[in-house]
């Protein structure tokens, strides 16, 4: 994609899929596409709106059980993000919106609810909620660096063979205890809140990289590297 | 006696406590008690006519403004500290101050989650609500689901059970409804990110275009109670006016500020005149009341006045930016994840801190670097300092030494500089 043409980046129903300061996501990746010289459309769509499928890059944030399933149901109504995937946009979905992706999940009361299909995932019940620090080491190309995060979640994620997983956990629970987060093309879900890309610049840019076809150059900022140095001493269990 | 016995030994820990500097002392002797007696509550509570005030914001000034408003008709007890739960509200009855008679209403703020347990210790409490939003979110849990449990236990208690609800707030409507008896207040919702959805049916609940106009309804019928008392709020430094339901009209002077604290004011004196005290007596005290345990409080720190601010959830901070010291002013800000401030930090990015541009900011906290990290992203100047009070010469780079300084903390970073700025835990 041409450096002149705007980047345009959707924020799915934020006021049903923003509990957890998720919304952070949308801005932390129009500035670092905008410290590269692009210019960005940032969006955030009004809840139950239909899904334009022309733009680049959508986001699912985190959400309470009612909200993630009448957002669910609008974009199965709708359609749009589906077709918008199948051009070649990124999609990336944290907690609640990464169950979303997938095939299926525990709806209000923990009735199974189907999700819009984009990663070969299926969620049930965790038998206790994960509540605290997430870190996983990743294991998916092009990442290198530890992966942090928050999370906040009841749900049990298990990959079907069309997925791969972004990590495998150190911390936490992520998906099962074992691994963290799924991957299928440009279509990416995870547990990490923080938010997930404003603790992990390195997954941020893989997401931007997607969108521009290109690797991106380095954007070095102390303030990050010194709340993943903090994170990182502080989560990691001493050895 | 068995409570006698307890609360003696309550005293004794507390003190220990207190002479080993663990603390004020308040929260521990009300653990001995309850561990010594466990239904000290219920039996602390005889005979009194209780009120719990609860809500994720204001509940500590509401209940101190309700009792100041109903002090000015007699003795009242209460748990000024913010002591919100059982152990510091069994705390607080059983030791009241010298001279308040057995039956004086007790005024007691409740923590949201505790609330129901409370609920079953007492006979016929008034609950006064004002608000639920995402606060805490590891202990609290999600808003929906707290609304949820205050509903059900509402609905499941028996016998004169009654309420002053904020009508604006479907959350709180949805909870309240179930009680038969509610005095309906319109406070405003200045948040209404948490209650997007119909919390009776899922849908999305249809709201007026124009900010100011409360009204919220769903296709499925539940809709904005009709408030017999409607709060018309005032700019900073004016004066709110509280109109009742025969249409008269009381003007809510405070030295407390912000449309926020004009709210938790209008819920006191509602709750004031449910218990009998008329506006008439109750309004003129509450302009006594000038510092909630510690806020808005200017201490000294650093040989430097500052002013100490409670932000601890993106609900509080919306009101924030109206009263701090406008730009340039510099503030510092002091963000903590324990226990008591929530674990997780990520509220940060729900906060519109791009709104402290034009100003440097001082990023302080065990989380400091989280704070920095928004603020970087949010393009507002900021340097960050471990401890900014015990390096006076990089603080008076950033903030003139002679100008009053605003300082905003998360609960325990805010209890952390009352402290160190030797404030008093519950002045005015």
């Amino acid at each position: 994609m041409a450096a002149e043409s705007t980047l345009r980046f959707i924020s799915i129903y934020p006021v049903l899929l923003g509990t957890y300061g998720d919304g952070g996501n949308l801005q932390v990746l129009s500035a670092r596409a905008r410290a590269r010289g692009f210019e960005v459309e940032a969006i955030e769509l009004e809840a139950g709106a239909a899904v334009p499928t022309t733009a680049d890059l959508y986001l699912l944030g985190g959400g309470e059980d009612d909200a993630q399933v009448a957002a669910a149901r609008a974009l199965r109504a709708d359609g749009g993000l589906g077709a918008a995937a199948a051009n070649g946009a990124v999609v990336f979905g944290v907690c609640a919106g990464y169950q979303i992706l997938g095939a299926i999940f525990p709806g209000s009361g923990g009735v199974p609810e189907p999700g819009v299909g984009l990663l070969d995932v299926t969620t049930d019940r965790l038998p206790k909620r994960a509540v605290g620090e997430l870190l996983a080491v990743p294991t998916f190309e092009g990442l290198h660096q530890p992966l942090t995060g928050y999370e906040n979640h009841a749900g049990a994620t298990h990959l079907g063979a069309d997925v791969r997983e972004l990590g495998r956990v150190e911390v936490g629970i992520g998906n099962d205890s074992v691994l963290e987060g799924a991957v299928h093309g440009r279509v990416l879900g995870t547990y990490l809140h923080g938010p997930g890309l404003a603790r992990n610049p390195e997954l941020a840019d893989l997401l931007l990289s997607w969108v521009v076809g290109a690797a991106l150059e380095p954007w070095v900022q102390p303030d990050i590297d010194a709340l993943r140095d903090e994170r990182l001493t502080t989560v990691r269990p001493r050895r | 006696m068995r409570l006698r016995a307890a609360t003696g030994l309550g005293r004794i820990a507390g003190g220990l406590s207190k002479s080993l500097r663990r603390g004020d002392g308040f929260v521990i002797g009300g653990r001995v008690v309850l561990a010594a007696c466990p239904d000290a509550l219920s039996r602390l509570v005889a005979g009194r006519r209780v009120v719990f005030v609860s809500a994720t914001n204001g509940k500590t000034t509401t209940t101190r403004l309700l009792a100041a408003a109903i002090a000015a008709a007699g003795p009242v007890i209460t748990n000024g500290s913010g002591a919100n739960m059982p152990a510091g509200i069994v705390a607080a009855l059983a030791r009241p101050p010298v001279g308040v008679p057995a039956d004086a209403p007790a005024v007691l703020e409740a923590d949201e989650t505790y609330l129901p347990g409370l609920l079953a210790a007492t006979t016929a409490p008034l609950l006064v609500l004002a608000n639920l939003s995402r606060d805490q979110l590891d202990r609290v849990g999600e808003v929906a689901m707290v609304a949820r449990r205050w509903r059900s236990v509402f609905a499941a208690t028996v016998g004169g059970l009654t309420a002053v609800a904020n009508a604006d707030d479907p959350q709180v409507v949805w909870a309240a409804s179930v009680i038969p008896d509610v005095t309906w207040v319109s406070v405003g919702q200045r948040w209404t990110a948490d209650s997007a959805l119909c919390p009776s049916c899922g849908s999305i609940l249809r709201r007026s275009n124009d900010p100011n106009d409360p009204a919220w309804d769903c296709v499925c019928g539940f809709r904005r109670p009709q408030p017999s008392w409607q709060l018309e709020t005032a700019d900073l430094g004016d004066v709110a006016t509280l109109v009742g339901p025969d249409g008269a009209r009381y003007g809510l002077e405070l030295q407390l500020p912000g449309a926020a604290n004009q709210a938790n004011a209008a819920m006191a004196v509602v709750a004031a005149n449910v218990l009998g005290v008329d506006p008439a007596v109750s309004v003129p005290p509450l302009r006594s009341v000038a510092s909630v345990g510690g806020r808005y409080q200017t201490v000294t720190l650093a040989g430097r006045q500052v002013r100490l601010l409670l932000g601890k959830n993106p609900a509080g901070w919306a009101e924030m930016f109206a009263m701090l010291a406008p730009a340039p002013a510099p503030v510092v800000v002091a963000i903590n994840a324990r226990a008591a401030d929530g674990k997780d930090p990520s509220w940060l990015w729900d906060v519109p801190f791009e709104k402290l541009a034009g100003r440097h900011v001082v990023a302080t906290g065990e989380r400091r670097h989280d704070l920095a990290v928004r603020l970087l992203y949010a393009g507002v100047m900021h340097t960050t300092i471990a401890d900014p009070w015990a390096d006076a010469s990089a603080l008076a780079e950033i903030a003139e030494p002679g100008r009053v300084l605003d300082a905003v903390g998360t609960y325990t970073a805010f209890r952390e500089l009352l402290r160190r700025g030797g404030g008093a835990d519950d002045g005015g």
